[in-house]
């Protein structure tokens, strides 16, 4: 296996919404976008950098490209300047004696391919900064304005943000689609399906991907959930988690997302929202929802890792043993960013599988590479593939013949990058794992 | 009024009316930006996110053994010479004549000989610091006038001091002169440029780590 070149791209064109504007407005606008949502933790942030530059240690694009440009720091530096020049504390002195320059539309685009195709929002940065900057935050706050700019790469991220932001889905999955996906998987898996129920306690969400490429998977999530024994159903009013507006920056595709998939789960009076195998989508619905919509959810929102780890806790999931090694990849934005990281690891002490860590694994696990939109851009294939030589050592070092995931974005990027490099690894999912290997019990009927 | 005269009253008194206001000013504007409240229900509730957030701004000091083998020699270099700037401030006995004088506070200093080692260190230091920023490639991406002037400006003061306390060249009291105007020209720049992470690192720190307890996130 040979480790790809790398060179980083400009970016071929621009997508936009303000694309008709002059460039000023555009500036203008992606500054405003950037600065909108400032509250004090975001503005210290701003102000902490020492340029020591260690956060560039902890990003794989750096560490295997060995380019200073992918710093992550320096992927928000034209924004750090308008913050300075704009709506700083000093930005009056600043503009008086000129010491930070207008940022100009053809810097920000110089910066996009920093700010899309080399961040995988993955948050191993955060860890490191000697001055507690949550860099991957100001990432996000940084595709706020770029998207607000017309700047998001068009190839395919920016299309299917759009088509999420028109649809609700990213892939254009109407509802009636859904449920005759969802039943014809019943009848093809054998396995009840619920669909839009008008009272469940607990309602599952998927992921586009899933819909598309690992339908098992959901055949999966209602053979546990029958299993589970609890009253679910998958809702068509409310069922892409997906979120590609999050990654992409567009915070009103984000925020609709996100209401469509609360008013379901309201609707039918859910008591948990279970999140698919995702990443960022359960950031998304976990930590920033309530506030999207701007009061407290009368639900919980528990990633199927954590709802798995919780059932078999309190004893309503029995699950076989397996006799297998393997490794786990924690996904960032679950693990790392959410605290989540012991779930899964409850999850395979219960089947009893010889669990093998990677080294740096858990929380400072590196990205699968495909991570904050990165493996929806197409021109990013060759540096994802560079970030992916991490991955591969990671796993290897383990020794272990499978890798389980809990997060289909990290499936389709190690199965992607499997296929590539010619692994003998076998990828598969903890859900699917765990739907394999359900034990028989003897329910008392009522 | 004589050089020294300068520095010990106006350029002093001066220099420390800026560095108090400017960062009374830089602080405001920020901490007093418009505060959202936080509805998402958090993982690590009660006083999680205190204490995440003091515990952080002590974790911090060290970096996580992961990053240790890719982060020692700027780590180090840091460390040595923020020990060594503390050791010259608090040990030197003419500082703690200042501090006594100002504050009432006093404590034994440190012997001279010490002080000679530990600024000739830190001053060998920063410098190795300055040529590392200009020849280390993200370094050299990342750096900006006020890195550069930050580091000059607090290798001044080191280096006055050397010559203070050798009393290698003039009067004394030109030296001395020289080694508060050092000292006033770092307080002057301190709240506006990088230097104010003097302040920063306690809120940044303390931001992230009550942010990821309130997630039950790794610190």
């Amino acid at each position: 296996m040979s480790a790809p070149d790398a060179t980083p791209k400009r970016a071929s064109h621009r997508l936009a919404e303000t694309a008709h504007q002059n460039d000023s407005a555009r500036v203008k606008a992606g500054m405003r976008a950037f600065i909108s949502d400032f509250g004090p933790t975001a503005a210290i942030f701003m102000e902490a950098c020492v340029h020591c530059g260690q956060c560039a240690e902890a990003c794989q694009f750096y560490v295997e490209t060995g380019d200073p440009r992918y710093t992550p720091i320096h992927k928000i530096e034209p924004f750090k300047q308008a913050y300075e020049r704009e709506a700083g504390p000093f930005a009056l002195l600043f503009r008086a004696l000129g010491l930070a320059p207008r940022v100009t539309l053809e810097e920000l685009n110089q910066w996009q391919d920093l700010l899309y195709d080399s961040c995988n929002m993955c948050g191993r940065c955060s860890l490191i900064c000697p001055m507690g900057i949550d860099i991957a935050d100001l990432v996000e706050k940084a595709r706020h304005g770029m998207f607000e700019a017309g700047l998001v790469p068009p190839d395919y991220l920016g299309a299917i943000a759009e088509k999420e932001r028109s649809t609700g889905s990213p892939f254009e999955i109407t509802q009636e689609h859904f449920r005759q996906t969802l039943l014809e998987i019943g009848k093809k898996y054998g396995v009840e399906m619920h669909v839009d129920e008008e009272k469940a306690d607990v309602v599952p969400t998927v992921s586009s991907i899933d819909i598309k490429m690992f339908p098992a998977s959901m055949a999966a999530m209602a053979r546990v959930l029958n299993h589970i024994g609890v009253s679910w159903s998958f809702r068509t009013d409310g069922f892409d988690a997906d979120n590609v507006s999050l990654v992409a920056g567009d915070r009103k595709g984000q925020r609709a997302v996100t209401e469509a998939i609360v008013a379901a789960a309201i609707h039918c009076k859910a008591k948990t929202l279970i999140m698919p195998e995702c990443g960022h989508s359960y950031t998304e619905m976990r930590w920033e929802a309530a506030n999207s919509v701007g009061k407290r959810l009368p639900f919980r929102v528990l990633h199927i890792s954590e709802y798995l780890a919780e059932c078999i806790s309190d004893g309503s999931l029995k699950v076989n043993r397996v006799s297998q090694s393997c490794t786990f990849n924690d996904p960032c934005q679950i693990s790392r960013r959410s605290g989540a990281s012991a779930a899964p690891r409850a999850v395979l002490s219960a089947l009893g599988a010889d669990l093998r860590e990677m080294p740096d694994g858990g929380d400072m696990n590196w990205c699968c590479g495909g991570g904050g939109g990165v493996a929806l851009i197409g021109r990013a294939q060759a540096l994802r593939d560079k970030a992916f030589q991490i991955k591969m050592r990671q796993v290897e070092a383990t020794g272990a013949d499978t890798v389980y995931v809990s997060c289909s974005g990290c499936r389709q990027t190690l199965e992607h990058g499997g296929k590539k490099f010619q692994w003998n690894k076998t990828v598969g999912s903890l859900l699917e794992l765990v739907s394999d290997n359900l034990a028989t019990i003897e329910r008392v009927l009522p | 009024m004589t050089l020294l005269d300068f520095a010990r009253g106006p350029a002093l008194y001066w220099s420390v009316l800026i560095l108090i206001g400017g960062l009374v000013w830089r602080l405001s504007g920020v901490l007093f930006l418009p505060f959202q409240r936080n509805l998402a229900t958090p993982r690590g509730g009660g006083i999680e996110p205190v204490y995440g957030a003091i515990s952080t701004i002590f974790s911090r000091m060290l970096p996580h053994r992961e990053f240790w083998h890719r982060t020692a020699v700027g780590g180090m270099l840091g460390y040595a010479f923020h020990i060594g700037l503390l050791v010259i401030v608090v040990g030197g006995a003419a500082h703690v004549a200042v501090i006594k004088s100002a504050t009432g506070l006093s404590w034994t200093p440190l012997p001279k000989g010490i002080i000679a080692l530990v600024s000739g260190m830190t001053f060998t230091v920063l410098i190795i610091v300055l040529i590392r920023r200009l020849m280390h490639p993200v370094l050299r991406l990342l750096s900006n006038f006020d890195d550069y002037a930050s580091l000059v400006l607090t290798i001044f003061p080191v280096l006055t001091g050397i010559l203070l306390a050798g009393e290698t060249f003039g009067s004394f009291g030109l030296l001395l002169a020289i080694h508060i105007l050092s000292v006033t020209a770092l307080m002057i720049w301190l709240p506006f440029g990088k230097l104010a992470h003097t302040v920063f690192v306690f809120f940044g720190r303390g931001a992230l780590g009550a942010n990821f307890a309130r997630k039950g996130a790794a610190k």
